[in-house]
């Protein structure tokens, strides 16, 4: 319900300003335009996420993604522990927190969605609690090295543009701890009623 | 040549030598995993209309600017530069958004003045929100989403805030 609030929302909120500073015109040819952009981003996204989605089938069948499974399990037990029943689950959930660590953002979306899959199946339609925590772990950026960023940095003329990098972790590790303190939170707080 | 330049052709040869030497037939593997990504696919395309429709007509009304105005005074009780309210506005919500107004405060700050470092972390610990949550939920066919909006947007606050404080420490 909360991403029809946010839509219904923005939409509404759009009509109101675009009405109040004469950009009706701009907000009507918007809505097309994003239209067209989404499909646009899935089509530049499909190549991507058949790729990634075969890549993990070969580390599937060859055992690389059971290995990565048995590194990650200690940690992961904590925070998913229905999920790591699961060994096909657990070992996408180890590629996709690999592939954040490592920058590999477009690879780490398709192995994400991966496990995403195998954690909503049977649950009708509502997101478990340890959905939610695998989506917010994946919201909150867990990069070891942000590249892109520092191709920006490069990019505006900055001559180290590295030097960020102790900041970019305190300021995630903190916003990581924020996100499942809050999920943590607000599970047992809809659990009461 | 970066970093990441390197670690994508050496991380598919190594699972394709690997597989290899373990008797797996991976170009059969390869593409039954990618007929797998396409049927994921059909069900993002809806989330994502949904979505960017919504994000676009928002940036053209012109109640971004708006709402970066008034953000930008509370900013600034939390020691966060009121420059960079764009930036907090549209990260949640477009990536290529975000990329280009943090190019644009670092061009005109400075890649090392104090907003354009803050620019630069703010990018680097939070992610686009809503994006994630639309493609996530949308393929696993989640109509109920729950806690994960406030959980993510908190992740997200606090990363901001601590994007602005990270770099005064550290810097």
């Amino acid at each position: 319900m909360e991403m029809a609030w946010v839509w219904s929302g923005m939409v509404v909120l759009s009509l109101l300003f675009g009405t109040a500073f004469g950009r009706l015109d701009a907000v009507a040819n918007a809505a097309l335009e994003g239209a067209k952009s989404a499909v646009d981003l899935s089509l530049s996204m499909a190549g991507v996420l058949c790729l990634w989605s075969g890549v993990m089938e070969i580390m599937n069948a060859c055992g690389i993604s059971a290995g990565l499974a048995r590194a990650f399990r200690p940690v992961l037990r904590r925070l998913l522990p229905n999920a790591c029943r699961d060994e096909e689950t657990l070992a996408a959930v180890s590629a996709n927190v690999s592939a954040n660590l490592l920058g590999l953002g477009n690879a780490a979306t398709p192995l994400g969605i991966r496990a995403a899959r195998r954690m909503a199946r049977g649950c009708g339609g509502t997101a478990s609690n340890e959905l939610c925590l695998l989506v917010v772990l994946n919201t909150a950026s867990i990069q070891l090295i942000p590249a892109t960023i520092a191709s920006v940095r490069a990019a505006a003329g900055c001559q180290t543009p590295f030097d960020i990098l102790p900041a970019v972790w305190l300021a995630s590790v903190l916003s990581v701890a924020a996100g499942l303190t809050a999920a943590w939170l607000l599970s047992h707080r809809r659990k009461e009623r | 040549m970066n970093l990441s330049s390197l670690v994508i052709p050496l991380l598919l040869a190594a699972v394709a030598v690997y597989g290899m030497g373990k008797r797996v037939d991976v170009y059969a593997a390869l593409t039954r995993g990618a007929e797998e990504g396409l049927t994921v696919l059909l069900r993002i395309v809806p989330a994502l209309v949904g979505l960017l429709t919504a994000v676009s007509m928002f940036r053209a009304s012109g109640a971004m600017e708006w709402l970066s105005g008034l953000c930008a005074p509370v900013l600034e009780l939390f020691g966060i530069p009121p420059e960079t309210a764009p930036l907090m506005l549209i990260r949640p919500v477009s990536g290529n958004g975000a990329l280009a107004v943090a190019s644009d405060l670092m061009a005109s700050h400075g890649p090392d003045s104090y907003i354009g470092r803050v620019a630069a972390v703010m990018l680097g610990s939070t992610e686009t929100t809503f994006y994630t949550i639309a493609v996530y939920f949308g393929s696993a066919g989640i109509t109920k989403t729950r806690h994960a909006v406030p959980a993510a947007l908190a992740a997200d606050l606090t990363g901001f805030a601590a994007a602005a404080l990270a770099v005064r420490l550290l810097f």
